[in-house]
């Protein structure tokens, strides 16, 4: 049965930009003053003249969509998409400027882990206090304490203050709480973030089946496309206020990931990128990258990844060596790669250009960046950084193998840094 | 699905003068009784004293009252001229009990939108169940301390040598109460939906309330006050509570109609104008607060 539950039409939200709020009576007397007497503003603040007061900023522009029971929709988007403002709007946080939501039944906000948590009471008396702020009655409450202790799994504190809690705790017990309640939508908006890895698989495996078993409705916002994989069947992408992409959820990241060819180009000016003041001086410039043998930054794990750099060089140093520092596209270290010992003795005002390669077998598919640190050790082993230009150099790494494991990057990490062996096998 | 009555929400940007949500509002009982638990017990968590201080503190008041504005400055216990015995023991801890609900319950509920914008900024729902359980829940100190007053009260009645009488005016408590609750929620609720955006008026509260206890009936009685200023006087919503109060306990007193319906009309008012305003604010106050 498609049955509409919540449709959204031509919403929009507007903020004033500059200050808001937080403003005194006087503040806004001196501000209707000047604007009688058509001078400045006196209250504004020097050098704010990008945006003026009364200016407008569209949060949201023009959403609309509509989704049916028993949708599990992943909201995703980049920071200042839109994604909290829509959230807000749907669970009554703040109204819109323009345009209509309309739901059929209530509404399970989860914006923050734990909101209406009251420290001094006790895990079962805030039991009963969220049902109550999420909507449920008392008596609903009793009806499921049992399984919300349950699936808590803090039975051993439930009567102990949250004050005292751990934020993992506070986490499972605010989600217990959240899932055990009849709403017909249910909004969690990264709220999962706090909780352990097993808790947090506990978490989406629950919300699966109540959307399967109970048809509900969910809206999920995360920046961890893993557990919107998981979870959602479909997914809307926000950007700037607008919706991007509205479908399946392979497209939909992909979409969000910006996988195109012109996201990852073969080429790099580092010449004008910046750097952190160096100690030493500037002796060395890395003027540009390119990689090798492909017209962007695609490669496969099997493959060597060969790329070029060009260095001018403005003194005569001996033994410089390079290293280059790998990090997910997320930010997380991934490791580092060092170049061979014998690597240039430079000269003063020359231009070399240096041909690369690295090995990336070890590399889980994924989206990877590096940055580049040229240096020389002296007697007593300290590093003298040359050139370190603060440019991620982005790359993606594909697995093309069908008959390999797919590595779950999420839980595994991002290499894998060691074959398993069976050198001997003994018969007990 | 158990029940089939579905809620249909629709939520956009118009706004009806009148849009209280009185009945989703009622749907949150629950919520309502939770939060005024919630507010009492979180109050006297990790105290020894526990409920005691709702006590002890309109007792030490009453007693310097009674030391300070009774046997120094000899102010007048009386609301009527005339030859009347009124302890004033007893004189001040009425005015006090009224006095210290509707400060009090004034000075929370002015601060709904701003004490509650973490948990309101984070989940819905009608914003109206805040200040009214604020209301409700300053009503368990209160009848703690009625039922103290009404205790002194009764050692007075037995002990005799007083003027105190039980008489029909008892009946006047309930309105009293009722009075008191619309005055000070009425005035809260408007406060705090201008605190959203200024908050001078939070420095005005602390510092107005004192100011107004003066102007109020509690370290004197309404005899006090020349004939003459009597009509301006009485225009302060309180002052009629607070004789009508006394009036009702001790079996005699100040009690004019025309001055007590226009008591009632203001509270009315007042808390008329607080609902609309509140239910205005409550919508976007998360985007300015």
């Amino acid at each position: 049965m498609e049955k509409l539950i919540l449709e959204i039409k031509n919403l929009k939200k507007e903020y004033k930009l500059g200050q808001i709020g937080g403003t005194t009576l006087r503040d806004e007397l001196q501000r209707l003053h000047a604007k009688l007497h058509k001078s400045e503003d006196p209250t504004k603040k020097i050098g704010t003249a990008t945006y003026n007061y009364g200016e407008k900023f569209l949060a949201l522009n023009n959403i609309s969509f509509k989704i049916t029971k028993g949708e599990r929709v992943g909201i995703i988007g980049h920071n200042g998409a839109g994604k909290s403002t829509l959230l807000k709007l749907i669970s009554r946080i703040t109204a819109p400027t323009s345009g209509t939501i309309k739901l059929k039944g209530r509404v399970a906000s989860m914006l923050e882990v734990g909101t209406g948590f009251h420290p001094e009471l006790t895990g079962r008396e805030n039991i009963y206090l969220n049902g109550a702020i999420l909507g449920m009655t008392t008596a609903e409450v009793d009806s499921k304490i049992e399984q919300i202790i349950e699936f808590s799994e803090c039975r051993q504190f439930i009567d102990t203050p949250v004050k005292r809690y751990s934020s993992g705790m506070y986490v499972k017990l605010a989600f217990a709480v959240a899932a055990h309640l009849d709403s017909e939508i249910l909004i969690m908006d990264e709220v999962l973030a706090v909780g352990d890895v097993a808790f947090q698989q506990k978490c989406l495996n629950k919300m699966r089946d109540v959307s399967n078993e109970e048809g509900r409705t969910i809206l999920y916002v995360s920046h961890n496309m893993n557990t919107i994989k998981q979870l959602c069947d479909r997914v809307i992408v926000l950007d700037h206020g607008t919706v991007a992409f509205d479908g399946d959820v392979d497209n939909g990241i992909n979409h969000y990931l910006g996988v195109l060819d012109d996201k990852f180009p073969n080429k790099f000016d580092l010449d004008s990128a910046e750097r952190p003041r160096l100690l030493h001086g500037q002796k060395i410039r890395l003027t540009s990258l390119e990689f090798l043998d492909k017209n962007s930054a695609f490669f496969d794990r099997h493959e060597t990844m060969r790329f070029k750099i060009s260095i001018t060089s403005n003194a005569n140093i001996d033994n410089l060596r390079m290293i280059i520092v790998l990090s997910t596209i997320n930010g997380e270290k991934v490791g580092f790669a060092q170049s061979d010992v014998p690597f240039l003795n430079s000269s003063s005002n020359k231009k070399y250009d240096l041909f690369l390669k690295m090995d990336i077998s070890r590399l889980v598919e994924g989206k990877y960046c590096f940055i580049i640190d040229i240096f020389s050790m002296d007697d007593i082993g300290n590093h003298l950084s040359y050139d370190h230009p603060s440019f991620n150099i982005p790359f993606a790494v594909t697995d093309n193998n069908p008959n390999g494991i797919k590595p779950n990057s999420q839980r595994w990490g991002s290499a894998e840094i060691s074959s398993l062996h069976c050198y001997d096998t003994v018969l007990d | 699905m158990e029940n089939e009555n579905e809620i249909n929400v629709e939520i956009s940007a118009n706004h009806k003068l009148f849009d209280l949500h009185i009945g989703e509002t009622f749907r949150y009982k629950d919520l309502i009784l939770l939060f005024v638990k919630r507010d009492f017990m979180a109050l006297y968590k990790q105290t020894i004293l526990g409920p005691l201080w709702a006590i002890i503190q309109p007792l030490l008041t009453t007693v310097v009252f009674t030391i300070v504005f009774g046997s120094l400055a000899k102010l007048t216990t009386a609301d009527v001229s005339g030859d009347f015995i009124i302890p004033g023991f007893l004189f001040y801890m009425a005015g006090n009990i009224c006095w210290t609900y509707f400060s009090s319950t004034l000075q929370a509920t002015s601060n709904t939108f701003i004490a509650n914008r973490a948990t309101m900024g984070k989940v819905y729902y009608p914003r109206l169940v805040s200040p009214i359980s604020t209301a409700l829940s300053g009503l368990i100190p209160f009848a703690i301390q009625f039922v103290m007053f009404a205790v002194i009260w009764l050692i007075y009645l037995i002990k005799g040598g007083t003027d105190i009488h039980v008489t029909l005016n008892l009946l006047f408590i309930p309105l009293v109460i009722l009075q008191l609750i619309l005055l000070s929620t009425g005035f809260g609720i408007i406060i705090s939906s201008l605190t959203t955006k200024y908050r001078d008026l939070a420095m005005l509260v602390g510092f107005g309330l004192q100011l107004w206890q003066y102007a109020s009936p509690i370290a004197y009685g309404l005899d006090l006050i020349p004939e003459k200023h009597l009509a301006i006087y009485m225009l302060n919503p309180v002052t009629p509570i607070i004789t009508t109060f006394r009036y009702a306990v001790f079996g005699f007193g100040y009690f004019n109609l025309i001055y007590y319906l226009i008591g009632w009309i203001v509270s009315i008012g007042v808390f008329l104008i607080g609902l609309i305003l509140f239910s205005r604010i409550e919508r976007t106050f998360m985007d300015t607060v």
